[in-house]
């Protein structure tokens, strides 16, 4: 066996957004001692670009609020496919979780009062979203990142994490490789937590970095954990579309919640026309009552541009299709009508939405406080994931977690705005309490140094390819964007899917013999030639699960099958590594909710 | 508007390199990063660079464009002349792992060197504070660092005289800054920032300010008020004669 450079935790936190370092923080607080790898530099995770805010049911701006309201949106938001248990907790639990950010110096925007401001945003009955401008994300990740690095946290930065070993069934370490050196890293763990976060880079357009290639869910995965929900696709209804090169690049839902609107190339604010039946109580039927909802009149209700994300995606892909669009090919956003309402909209722009008004004038030329902004879907976020014990975190597979993005349950079809901040916070807590017990209970694994050979062979193996046609890494990472993106985007259907499952396999033998230039030291390359399988496990899990649900629900729109479905309310779609190494496909059944929570559902329609 | 560009890159590691000319197609709209992404897809797969977010939140991208230290991500190419190579480095101050891609990890050893916040006690029952809009700003725009060190970059104290040791730069002097005027913390972090802190060291030149992608005055706003209250505390006349004579 080759000697390796070993590493000994009690827990092993893999991802160090919002969910990872609040996972590790509170391992170590127990007690533990607790290491925690990033594939970036620390800080730079994509919880950084979270820009609305922190759902919590404070009731600091409307005391009608209450975690009640907050999971029935949830509920409501996720199309009742979301796990219940998971719902309620995070409703309950995400008060106390943002009170413990200002605790640790977070600085969030204060109320007349004082107390933390919240603001409005899809999907949610009242202003709920705690935040920092536009910048919420910054200020978590890093309040988060200081307060761990001073618990005595061993943070692994730029480490990239191939295999989870498991011992008798149970996950008992990792290996990786350091990326400035391309040195072997073995990490012992007790458990291991992951916190990966999404598998946005499947896709052509997409608000996700290179970092989002579904390695978790592939990790995972490979593990013999269940994966599941992951026809669940967020496409965020708007994300910058010109110039090219910025295309995907998020537009927080903020603008909206700040009062902008979504108009045509006619000047229409086509939100109006198609509301959907769960939500015609609670939204606004004229531009009057809108504009009053944004700014904090309690007695109206909220504008359409603040339905859900899946809906209003579908919405502008209807514009954009039917000849209504802007002269890129998306529709317009505009937060600069507000200076019809407000004196000092300029000011008031630039306040509350620094950096989209930075963003917009730097990188398109755009000044938002004058003129709208062009937008269309992203791909951003993806509902599905690990299948983890709502109260634990704890897969299918002993002594692995997992928690935020690359967890499965909690938002069910789609999730709502700033639900995902949240989501970290309570679900990343949970399972570094439940890792860290975990690995108080349980004597160390044994690793079988053959593996580790094995998986070290594993990770050099593209550098000796020598296939002197074969295209390289990052065309076929091209290719297989623009296959998703067509074939299984916001719009689906059973025969492209199919042709997607067929393109599949040839893309997994093409990223089997990608080459590799050069040599190990922080090689790009090497990098995406390894992400390649992650990204295609993800985007195998995500087609065969959407073929499996015939109904069209929450992110999930099959234009073969328009309509939701009540009987395919009753399931959850999960796949897993079969015997002989295929994927398999099972329905499991949705578990009954409680009287007490199915009340507060009714209570709230 | 198909036209081609060339970009001067610094290739190699610590321990030598060269500069290799790419000559690639940019569009409308194109940032430097773009630009190296080409280069990357098309020509030289092994070519190392950071980066995130691409819209200039992250502060991964760093690098000195055409000899300025600039996120990429945010550097257009519309802005700058391609008449001529578009010269591209990795930042100056820190140790070169490859390519465009430094070590930065003295970075976040420094901030773990700095006392953390400490809050005082809650302001209500319920273990809230209260804190008004006003107070807050001043943190807040310190609180907007996206720590991509460009600051550190330009700074001469480290670049040219590598005073790691003594002194830990306008990002974290902006750091100490936030904690310090931070309305609920009560730590003291002052006779750091005299000594270990070096604060002495910085002469004000402001390059830090110059650079700094999300716009803090972080000389003015930062390191002046800072600069003041050591002075305050350690070298006023009149507050030293109360010391002397056991009052102060």
């Amino acid at each position: 066996m080759a000697d390796y450079e070993t590493h000994r935790h009690d827990v092993l936190v893999i991802g160090a957004g919002g969910a990872g370092l609040r996972a590790a923080i509170e391992a170590s607080a127990s007690g533990v001692s607790v290491g925690l790898v990033c594939k970036s530099l620390l800080g730079k995770a994509h919880t950084v670009m979270a820009e609305g805010g922190i759902a919590a049911a404070l009731a600091n701006v409307d005391d009608r609020d209450d975690w009640r309201v907050h999971f029935a949106d949830t509920m409501r938001g996720g199309q009742y496919v979301n796990n219940w248990r998971m719902a309620e907790l995070h409703a309950k639990e995400a008060p106390a979780r943002v009170r413990e950010l200002e605790a640790w110096g977070a600085v969030f925007d204060r109320t007349p009062d004082g107390r933390i401001l919240q603001r409005n945003f899809g999907g949610h009955r009242y202003p709920r979203l705690a935040h920092v401008g536009d910048r919420t994300g910054l200020e978590m990740i890093r309040t988060l990142q200081d307060r761990g690095v001073h618990q005595g946290i061993d943070v692994h930065m730029e480490c990239t994490v191939t295999r989870l070993l498991v011992d008798d069934g149970r996950v008992v370490g990792a290996f990786g490789f350091d990326r400035p050196r391309g040195r072997f890293k073995v990490f012992e763990a007790r458990a291991v937590v992951l916190a990966t976060g999404g598998i946005g880079r499947a896709y052509k357009i997409t608000s996700n970095s290179w970092e989002y290639t579904g390695d978790g869910h592939a990790l995972a995965y490979a593990a013999g954990a269940d994966l599941m929900d992951m026809e669940f696709v967020q496409f965020h209804p708007t994300g910058m579309i010109w110039p090219p090169s910025v295309q995907g690049i998020l537009v927080t839902e903020s603008v909206r919640g700040e009062g902008g609107i979504l108009t045509n190339k006619d000047g229409r604010r086509f939100m109006f026309a198609d509301i959907p039946e769960a939500y015609k109580g609670q939204t606004a039927d004229n531009e009057e009552e809108g504009w009053r909802y944004t700014q904090g009149d309690k007695a109206a209700r909220r504008p359409p541009e603040l339905l859900t994300r899946d809906h209003v995606s579908r919405c502008i892909v209807r514009e954009i299709k039917e000849g209504r669009g802007s002269p890129h090919g998306g529709v317009y956003l505009d937060i600069s009508w507000i200076k019809k309402r407000l004196p000092n909209a300029e000011e008031h722009i630039k306040r509350k939405l620094p950096s989209m008004y930075h963003q917009f004038k730097q990188l398109a030329d755009i000044d938002i406080t004058r003129e709208p902004m062009e937008v269309g879907p992203t791909t951003h976020y993806v509902m599905g994931g690990v299948r983890v014990d709502a109260e634990t975190q704890m897969s299918t597979v002993p002594g692995l977690f997992a928690a935020g993005e690359c967890a499965a349950g909690i938002n069910g079809a789609n999730r709502l705005g700033g639900n995902s901040l949240s989501d970290l916070l309570v679900f990343g807590r949970r399972a570094g309490e439940h890792a860290a017990r975990f690995a108080r209970e349980s004597g160390p694994g044994r690793i079988d140094p053959a593996r580790l050979d094995a998986a070290a062979q594993h990770a050099v193996e593209p550098f000796a390819r020598r296939d002197g046609h074969a295209d390289g890494p990052y065309r076929v990472q091209h290719d297989l964007q623009e296959m998703m993106q067509d074939l299984v985007g916001i719009v689906r259907n059973e025969g492209e899917m199919r042709q997607a499952l067929e393109g599949l396999q040839g893309l997994w033998e093409r990223s089997r013999r990608v080459p590799v230039d050069g040599n190990r030291e922080y090689n790009p390359g090497w990098h995406t030639a390894l992400d390649l399988p992650n990204l295609l496990t993800a985007s195998e899990a995500v087609t065969r699960s959407a073929l499996e649900r015939k109904e069209s629900r929450g992110a999930h729109f099959r234009e073969d099958f328009p309509d939701k479905d009540p009987a395919s309310a009753k399931f959850n779609v999960v796949v897993r590594r079969g015997a002989d190494g295929a994927m398999r496909v099972e329905r499991v059944p949705i578990p009954e909710m409680p009287p007490e929570l199915r009340q507060v559902i009714e209570e709230m329609k | 508007m198909a036209t081609t560009a060339t970009f001067r890159i610094r290739r190699g590691d610590a321990q030598g390199g060269r500069f290799v000319d790419y000559t690639t197609e940019v569009a409308e709209g194109m940032v430097v990063l773009d630009a190296v992404h080409r280069i990357q897809a098309e020509k030289a797969p092994d070519l190392a660079v950071r980066w995130n977010c691409k819209a200039g939140k992250c502060g991964s991208c760093s690098a000195e464009v055409n000899g300025l230290p600039k996120l990429m991500c945010m550097s257009r190419l519309s802005d700058l002349p391609l008449d001529k190579p578009v010269v591209l480095e990795p930042m100056k101050a820190f140790p070169l792992v490859k390519d465009l891609v430094t070590d930065v990890s003295w970075n976040f050893a420094v901030k773990k060197a700095i006392k953390p916040f400490k809050p005082r006690p809650p302001d209500a029952p319920d273990g809230t504070w209260r804190m008004a809009q006003s107070d807050v700003d001043r943190v807040q725009e310190f609180r907007k660092c996206i720590e991509c060190f460009l600051c550190q970059d330009v700074c001469h104290v480290l670049r040219d005289h590598r005073l790691y040791d003594g002194f830990i730069g306008p990002r974290f002097l902006v750091h100490v800054a936030a904690l310090e005027m931070h309305p609920l913390d009560v730590e003291d972090r002052l006779p750091a920032l005299r000594d270990a802190h070096g604060i002495g060291y910085c002469n004000i030149t402001k390059c830090c300010t110059k650079v700094c992608p999300e716009g803090i005055t972080i000389t003015d706003n930062a390191i002046i008020p800072l600069k003041e209250r050591v002075v305050d505390r350690f070298y006023d006349p009149v507050r030293k004669l109360f010391r002397m004579i056991g009052a102060g």
